[in-house]
């Protein structure tokens, strides 16, 4: 009876949560394109329910809400059906998609070939696994330890890029000390340059469009009758039309034009983008982020500094921040406090805030990234290679929220996700997200120095009228 | 020669519609009568110019320039697109008609138009959030014309053959046509596609002639630049704001 009952929690949930991606991928991320292909609609939402229901999973451990033994079986249930997913269906139709992308390929070679470029994926995949000292080799090539062990590689390094990047954007695009002042004056001046040149442009064209047509009649002349042929002769002695050269010298002209226009254009566009920042910055919600952005750059130099130092003196096992905190209240502070109850509740607040901020900030950095990135011809495999990428990122997740969980809680991630270094998995993330940092830190410099130095010289050189 | 090409008249016809349509494809086609062999992302602008025989057969024969301006379609773009909806005589929207949500956005494309034509960064909130095309009718004399391209791989994803009418076209009651850009037969002078183009660029001249009798001379530019004057669209005389 009891089965039952969790059994029907489990599958309530789990439709919520289907249905919950599903309305997302149809109303935001796929909102300008036509669904051709109905596969490709369900496997975005099945990624997104199964992850849903794993961190699930882990509130029900943490809560004691279901059986031990229920919680087990649908750890079981839903990892064999994320690892099928993420290993063997989506990359095999990323594979037909990408291969039936390409012209040059034939109806009847399409499916062969996506099965060998399969075979290729699964190959890379398993060496993945080599340079990294991830398992002993007492485990069997199909058991479980290696396929999520390979995945929680590429997670993890996904997840300590986006958190590097995410750490150092978020104080540059809220703090007011990283904007630029943009007037009134400067767009408008800069859009009067884009439409000055475009009419030098559309003048240069209507010249050479004159050219063609007249050269155009003037070759349908030449070939009717020996009359029109001295004429046309006569023509083209006299004509006062450009020739040949200058034809193609007007066309080069009007090329690097063009080019001309559209960095203007480009310039005028990030101009109009300070701009809208500018007044962004000036409302509450702006004014907010300002202030958090302080608080946030603290946070995020000082995350830094850890990693570099768990970096260098390799430390190891480190006590999730709720035992820490015990300790600290404990020991130092000499509360005295039923350390069982409150870690319970403690860690449950902590880890569903955790969960709840990264599905959600997962979400709105996958959406923006599809709007930059998609195109007609492209969205299909894009949609499929965001599932998979959501897919590692939340497994990956669930392994490194093991250390964020006190002792007794951990024991279910260990025994579901089976016996891997997980210690590694930590100084894996804390390398990469120090490279993500400093390369953006460096990345943004350049662009702001950049963009200030092209101001200055811009407005130097603006002719006063 | 250049005095030639200052002498004749002109119009600007916008051509708009979703990133990756075909809309540079197609302004090629139209104007050079060959299909774009490297297409690209548009960035900003890109404006190539056609000489159209106005009234071709009658005595009334006159040639004009049409310049083709093709807006790229891009999202984030967006905000400084505005500057080059103002002037303008006639508008091209193109969809894709192998992508449906392609046609549904071109309400929101003629709504960016029309909202923007205003002028200035004053009014770049819009006034509505959703457009009546009923009233576009007698709202703007902007003539309209639908294009739906990618009419050669419409058979691989729709079970009937033939191709619905898009519902914007019979909103702004505007003249429709499908093409195949890669095809040069599409626009083939003397189909009936070529045809249907060339009365929408006859209606444009006309439309453009009738307002430019009206007023003093078409839109300079003193008016776009100076929100201080602004025209009034029932008397079609300068008011002075501000």
């Amino acid at each position: 009876m009891g089965i039952l009952i969790d059994s029907a929690i489990m599958t309530g949930s789990m439709l919520i949560f289907f249905i919950g991606g599903w309305m997302w991928f149809v109303k935001k991320i796929f909102r300008d394109y036509e669904v051709h292909n109905t596969l490709v609609q369900l496997f975005f939402p099945m990624i997104f329910m199964l992850s849903c229901a794993m961190f699930e999973l882990i509130i029900f451990e943490i809560a004691a809400v279901l059986e031990s033994g229920s919680r087990y079986l649908y750890w079981q249930v839903v990892l064999y059906s994320m690892l099928i997913m993420l290993i063997l269906v989506i990359p095999f139709y990323l594979c037909h998609f990408a291969v039936s992308n390409i012209r040059m390929v034939s109806r009847e070679w399409v499916n062969l070939l996506s099965v060998l470029t399969w075979g290729v994926f699964m190959v890379c995949f398993w060496k993945i696994g080599d340079p990294f000292p991830i398992l002993s080799t007492q485990h069997g090539i199909l058991s479980i330890e290696q396929s999520i062990s390979r995945i929680g590689v590429i997670g993890v390094t996904v997840m300590a890029a986006l958190s590097g990047f995410g750490a150092v954007n978020y104080p540059y695009t809220s703090m007011n000390i990283f904007m630029r002042p943009v007037t009134k004056h400067d767009i408008q001046a800069q859009e009067r340059r884009l439409l000055q040149t475009i009419d030098v442009i559309v003048n240069k064209k209507k010249r050479i469009a004159l050219a063609e047509k007249e050269r155009i009649t003037s070759k349908v002349g030449d070939e009717s009758g020996s009359r029109s042929r001295i004429w046309g002769l006569l023509r083209s002695v006299t004509a006062s039309s450009p020739q040949g050269e200058s034809l193609s010298t007007l066309k080069q002209e009007v090329a690097a034009l063009e080019e001309l226009s559209r960095q203007l254009f480009l310039e005028s566009v990030e101009l109009q983008n300070q701009r809208e920042r500018l007044e962004w910055a000036s409302t509450f919600q702006g004014r907010f982020f300002n202030f958090m952005g302080y608080f946030f750059s603290l946070y995020c130099s000082w995350k830094i500094f850890i990693s570099l130092v768990n970096i260098v003196f390799d430390r190891v096992g480190r006590k999730d921040p709720v035992t820490k905190g015990m300790e600290i209240a404990v020991h130092w502070l000499g509360f005295d406090i039923d350390v069982q109850f409150w870690s319970q509740h403690i860690s449950f607040f902590l880890v569903g805030c955790i969960i709840l901020t990264s599905i959600r900030g997962f979400i709105l950095t996958l959406t923006r990234f599809f709007y930059a990135v998609s195109s007609s011809k492209s969205s299909n495999i894009i949609v499929l290679v965001l599932a998979q990428l959501m897919g590692m990122y939340f497994v990956s997740m669930v392994m490194l929220m093991r250390m964020n969980m006190p002792l007794e809680y951990r024991t279910i991630i260990t025994q579901v996700l089976g016996d891997l270094q997980f210690h590694f998995y930590h100084r894996w993330f804390d390398v990469i997200f120090l490279v993500s940092a400093l390369t953006t830190m460096g990345i943004l410099y350049l662009a702001h120095k950049q963009v200030n130095t092209s101001d200055k010289t811009e407005s130097f050189y603006e002719p006063k009228w | 020669m250049a005095n030639h090409a200052n002498a004749m008249n002109k119009v600007k016809i916008l051509v708009v519609g979703d990133s990756g349509v075909g809309k540079s494809s197609l302004v090629h086609l139209i104007c050079h009568g060959q299909c774009l062999s490297n297409s690209s992302w548009t960035i900003g602008c890109s404006v190539e110019v056609r000489v159209h025989e106005y009234r071709e057969g009658t005595p009334s024969q006159r040639p004009y320039f049409v310049e083709l301006w093709d807006v790229g379609g891009s999202n984030s773009h967006k905000n400084a697109r505005h500057v080059f909806y103002n002037p303008v005589h006639g508008i091209i929207l193109v969809h894709d008609l192998t992508n449906r949500k392609s046609q549904q956005n071109l309400r929101r494309w003629l709504s960016e138009i029309l909202l923007r034509e205003g002028g200035g960064t004053k009014s770049r909130i819009p006034l509505v959030d959703d457009f009546d095309a009923e009233q576009f009718g007698g709202f703007s004399q902007l003539p309209v014309f639908v294009v739906g391209t990618k009419q050669e791989q419409v058979a691989e994803f729709r079970t009937s053959g033939r191709v619905r009418s898009s519902s914007i076209a019979d909103e702004c009651a505007a003249d429709e046509i499908t093409v195949n850009t890669l095809d040069q037969r599409s626009l083939a002078p003397g189909s009936s596609n070529a045809v249907r183009l060339s009365r929408f660029f006859d209606k444009v001249i006309e439309r453009q002639q009738t307002t430019t009798s009206r007023t003093d001379g078409g839109f300079s530019y003193l008016e776009r630049e100076n929100p201080m004057f602004r025209r009034n669209k029932a008397t079609s005389s300068f008011v002075v704001t501000g």
